[in-house]
């Protein structure tokens, strides 16, 4: 049984095709993550298995129903937070979640019922009557989670669910996604931040240009697209360093900004070395998903 | 969406009543002021002109002139009403707060939305088109409730607009854009129309440009209903104001399925 299933989706838009031909499926209880830099596809791809944009060419199934044709009926067990927050502000918090909730066919009755749990859910237990111009970013966040889950559903979307918050307030969502899969809810969520994909993600998908290049448990992917161990340098002179010395000391040795990367499986020369210059700073540490990431869409800044 | 999907038929679900009730919980926190705005302007232009007016024009009309007026004002009340509602609101619920796109996102589609925009701006200017029916009502300025007739067509007037006012929405890039509906449209047809004078003033090519105008044919039913007359031609007028409601609303479709779903 597959939740979602996409199969060779292709989306233009004039001359530039968005998404290239993308296969990707969500079995239930997974988290599945995509990611990819700015301009990816990613949201282009969340929007076409909501259906709110039909694809040029392959098929789409969500719940088995065909996508877009049925979304609507799809969309009935499914949850989304969007990317910007689309909170209602005329509404209180507990109002948001009342009106939400209608908007599946749920009745009051029900909504009551089930407002005060997903309020503690979110962390809002006494905030019920507030504004929302009163909340904080990450309460905000919290909310449109909550909301999300009004009709609890068995799928949940989540585009970049942590972009724009503080540490705390992305520990807590963290937190609170992970409740939700002990729970046995499926997710679905889009980043670009790696450690959130790597901490969350049974699985996950880099896309790039449209496609997804590479899928993988993240361990799997560290372990077949990067050396184990990485040392960062950095400091007046790391540049002329890595010309001279790095890139014989290491197997890959890249430059972003004024850091320098090397990889290898063994590093203890390059450490020596780096023993021997005082104006050098450096870390030490072990490969991670953003190495991968970093590797296979390359370094360039993207807009 | 390809061509032939935009200018597809509308699908709807019984769920667009949920997002109709949305705005009336949305309006009913701002009901004292919102109703008061939308009584005001035209009180102020009805008894303005009315009594002002009044009493230099004795009986040109066949009835007193703020009797004539009254009625002329029922009907632009609802013109303004519902396209105010359709435009600036239904631009912020849009384009602003991303209310629809939080709506598409539950089992709505963008037609049930649609709908419910058209519908709520028409619920809305249908009370506006009521208050001052009432008031009029208040001031004996309606002979008899064969006025009460005037309430279907107060609400067809309303869905006329707020079709039109949609498709001005569905290509508006701000709410500057506004300004040029209300310019280059509103405005004429409030001069044009009936509302403060009998259109066979006007010349007779503006005349005839008058006859395809929306509210033309609103003033034409509302005024002899209030003043105790079944009025002429009532089908046609009826089916002018249907077919700029139906007309207008897929239009408005077809545009904000092109906007959004792309």
């Amino acid at each position: 049984m597959t939740y979602l299933s996409v199969h060779g989706v292709r989306k233009s838009y004039g001359d530039h095709e968005v998404v290239a031909g993308i296969d990707l499926e969500l079995k239930p209880g997974e988290c599945f993550g995509l990611l990819g830099p700015n301009g990816a596809g990613k949201t282009t791809t969340l929007r076409l298995c909501l259906g709110l944009t039909e694809p040029d060419a392959g098929t789409i199934r969500m719940f088995d129903l065909p996508v877009p044709v049925e979304a609507r009926q799809a969309r009935a067990r499914a949850g989304v937070v969007p990317q910007i927050d689309n909170l209602d502000p005329d509404f209180t918090v507990a109002e948001n979640l009342l009106v939400y909730g209608r908007y599946f066919g749920l009745a009051d009755a029900l909504l009551y019922a089930r407002i005060p749990s997903l309020l503690e859910f979110a962390g809002l237990a006494n905030r019920g009557d507030d504004n929302i111009k009163a909340l904080s970013g990450g309460m905000k966040r919290r909310l449109t989670l909550a909301r999300a889950l009004i009709n609890d559903p068995d799928l949940i979307f989540l585009d970049e669910p942590t972009t724009g918050l503080d540490p705390q307030a992305r520990h807590l969502i963290w937190e609170r996604l992970r409740n939700l899969l002990s729970q046995g809810k499926t997710i679905f969520l889009t980043t670009h931040f790696m450690d959130e994909a790597e901490r969350l993600c049974h699985r996950l998908a880099i896309m790039d240009h449209g496609r997804v290049i590479v899928s993988g448990s993240p361990r799997e992917l560290v372990r077949a697209h990067i050396e184990p161990q990485v040392v960062e340098i950095f400091g007046d002179g790391a540049e002329a360093w890595a010309t001279a010395q790095g890139s014989r000391l290491s197997e890959r040795c890249e430059r972003t900004g004024e850091t320098v990367f090397c990889y290898a499986h063994n590093v203890d020369a390059l450490l020596h070395d780096l023993e021997q210059r005082p104006e050098l700073h450096y870390l030490h540490r072990s490969a991670n998903l953003e190495d991968v990431f970093l590797r296979l869409t390359g370094r360039d800044l993207r807009d | 969406m390809n061509r032939n999907r935009i200018w597809s038929s509308p699908r709807f679900s019984l769920r667009f009543i949920h997002v109709w009730r949305r705005n009336a919980l949305v309006w009913r926190k701002l009901a004292v002021p919102s109703m008061l705005g939308n009584l005001a302007d035209p009180m102020i232009y009805m008894l303005g002109f009315g009594y002002g007016l009044g009493h230099m024009l004795p009986d040109a009309f066949g009835t007193s002139y703020i009797a004539f007026i009254a009625a002329g004002t029922v009907c632009s009340s609802i013109m303004m009403s519902a396209s105010f509602e359709a435009m600036y609101s239904g631009f912020s619920r849009m384009h602003m707060q991303k209310t629809w796109d939080a709506i598409m996102n539950a089992p709505i589609s963008l037609d049930d939305i649609l709908i419910a925009e058209t519908t709520w701006a028409a619920s809305k200017s249908l009370l506006s088109g009521c208050a001052v029916l009432l008031v009029a009502a208040a001031l004996g300025l309606v002979k008899s409730w064969l006025a009460v007739w005037t309430i279907p067509v107060m609400l067809l007037t309303g869905l006329a607009f707020a079709g039109m006012g949609l498709v001005v929405t569905a290509l508006a890039p701000s709410y500057d854009f506004f300004m040029y509906y209300f310019t280059l449209v509103i405005t004429p047809m409030m001069m044009m129309c009936g509302v403060f004078f009998p259109t066979d003033q006007w010349p007779q090519a503006l005349q005839q440009v008058a006859a395809l105008l929306p509210l033309t044919h609103a003033v034409a039913l509302v005024r002899p209903l209030m003043n105790d007359t079944v009025p002429v031609a009532w089908g046609m007028h009826l089916a002018m104001l249907a077919l700029f409601a139906i007309i207008s609303f897929q239009i408005a479709l077809a545009f904000t399925r092109r906007r959004l779903l792309k």
